[in-house]
């Protein structure tokens, strides 16, 4: 790993400003992504500025039709939080399958879905339930955020503070775990909202997406029956030492077949 | 700069270079040698210690990250003449062979049972996902968690 300066800013203003002032600053969260990637080289940020600080990116509030988890929120919280069990227990249990104890001991809901490895659990979520994304300067729309690999609509410096999820009347969340590493190679969330269908989809493409023709086919129909007919095209799919891109479009089926079958049973 | 942490119940206030990694404060720095570096690349739990009592991975954690924690190594769990019961459990069940693994997966195994109800032989297994050993197979490893596990409580 290269040398670089080391900060630990107490408020989001003081880490947006060490932003600024840096020649080539990056926030550092849990770390779980950020440090192999810097000892690998690939990155060789010049100011590191560590988000543990800041008391604003911390704390889960939990309400009758949503669920905000703040940026800095450790995978293992997530999955440990009574209340998040009990309103939106779908999130608890995406969080408890990523990577390994000692990775959801230091990960972070607000890293994950900064970086938008195309592989990661937590877009399937962010999609699937319709979350809204709050940053320093905004709120975004889930369907606006992921946007290609490693490529969101976060400008340069913008710190998301808070992860809001409404709560659907029933969610379920299957992946298809990299057996080394736990990735998804291909997660499937399907929430209904009193009727009303989403379907998030992680690992298959270079970001996570909706399922908009899965979401079609279950409107008023959530069995596994009706997205026999569904075609999942394998274009623009992930080609990769895990899994092929036509192997992705047909677990995208299998998956959303197990999700819907948790749902339904 | 400075960064002061309490290792194994003393604490020690350091100079380290920004990118010193936990792992290496406490090798080349503390000489605490018992933590193992096995990939480097956060994949095999080999660099396992507790920070404030919940097990991470020391060569991805910067020593500047654990400014102001309280960290556990394997040094710090027991005596020869005083074995951790996970410690002890590992040695009665022949949960080792070369041991190179050993350090790490036994600060993973108390983390687990502190932080688990119940454990039953599948949950030990995904509990110690992050873990990787290339003697023993695992199946004397779940034994010892098994059997550490109600002494722990
Ligand atoms: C062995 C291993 C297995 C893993 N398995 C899985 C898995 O199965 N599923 C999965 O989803 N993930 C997995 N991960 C990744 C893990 O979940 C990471 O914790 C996560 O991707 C990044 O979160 P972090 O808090 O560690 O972020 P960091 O590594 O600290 O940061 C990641 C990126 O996000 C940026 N960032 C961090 N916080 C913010 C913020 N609040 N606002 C704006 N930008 C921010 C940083 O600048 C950096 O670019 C695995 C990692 C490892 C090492
Ligand atoms: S040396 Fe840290 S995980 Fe392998
Ligand atoms: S005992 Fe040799 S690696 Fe586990």
């Amino acid at each position: 790993m290269y040398q670089f300066r080391y900060h630990k800013p107490a408020t989001l203003e003081e880490a947006v400003d060490c932003y600024q002032s840096a020649e080539d600053g990056i926030y550092l969260a849990g770390g779980q992504t950020l440090l192999p990637t810097m000892k690998q080289r690939l990155a060789a940020p010049s100011d590191v500025i560590d988000l543990s600080a800041i008391d604003r990116l911390t704390g889960i509030e939990v309400t009758s039709d949503e669920v905000r988890v703040g940026a800095f929120t450790r995978h293992d919280e997530v999955a440990r939080h009574e209340g998040i069990r009990r309103r939106l227990p779908v999130l608890a249990f995406l969080a408890a399958q990523i990577g390994d104890g000692q990775v959801r001991n230091r990960g972070t809901i607000g890293g994950s879905v900064a970086n938008s490895d195309p592989a990661a659990d937590y877009p399937a979520a962010v999609i699937g339930l319709g979350a809204t994304i709050n940053t320093n300067a905004r709120q975004i729309a889930a369907d606006d955020y992921f946007q290609d690999l490693f490529e969101t609509a976060l400008e340069p410096g913008e710190i998301i503070t808070r992860i809001d999820f409404p709560v659907p009347s029933r969610a379920a969340y299957r992946k298809f775990p990299n057996p080394a590493s736990r990735y998804a190679v291909v997660g499937v969330l399907v929430a209904d909202f009193d009727g009303r269908i989403r379907v998030g989809i992680t690992g298959a493409g270079p970001c996570a997406f909706r399922g908009t023709a899965l979401e079609v086919a279950l409107q008023g129909n959530l069995n596994s029956a009706a997205i026999e007919g569904v075609e999942v095209p394998d274009v623009g799919f992930n080609n990769d030492l895990h899994a092929s891109a036509e192997y992705r479009a047909h677990l995208v089926k299998v998956m959303a077949r197990r999700a819907i079958a948790d749902l339904v049973g | 700069m400075e960064v002061t942490l309490t290792v194994n119940g003393s604490q020690h206030s350091l100079e380290v270079a920004e990118n010193t990694l936990l792992v290496d404060l406490l090798r080349e720095h503390l000489r605490l040698t018992g933590t193992h570096v096995g990939c480097d690349t956060s994949q095999c739990g080999a660099c396992t210690v507790h920070l404030d009592g919940r097990s991470v991975k020391s060569c991805s954690v910067l020593a500047a990250q654990a400014d102001g924690a309280e960290i556990t190594t394997i040094e710090g769990i027991g005596s020869p003449d005083d074995l951790h019961p996970m410690q002890a459990a590992f040695r009665e069940c022949h949960a080792l062979q070369c041991g190179f693994c050993t350090p790490g997966m036994i600060m993973s195994a108390i983390d687990l049972v502190q932080s688990s109800d119940d454990l039953d032989r599948r949950a030990v297994r995904e509990g110690l996902e992050g873990n990787l050993c290339r003697c023993t197979g695992y199946h004397n490893i779940v034994d010892a968690v098994l059997r550490a596990a109600p002494q722990m409580k």
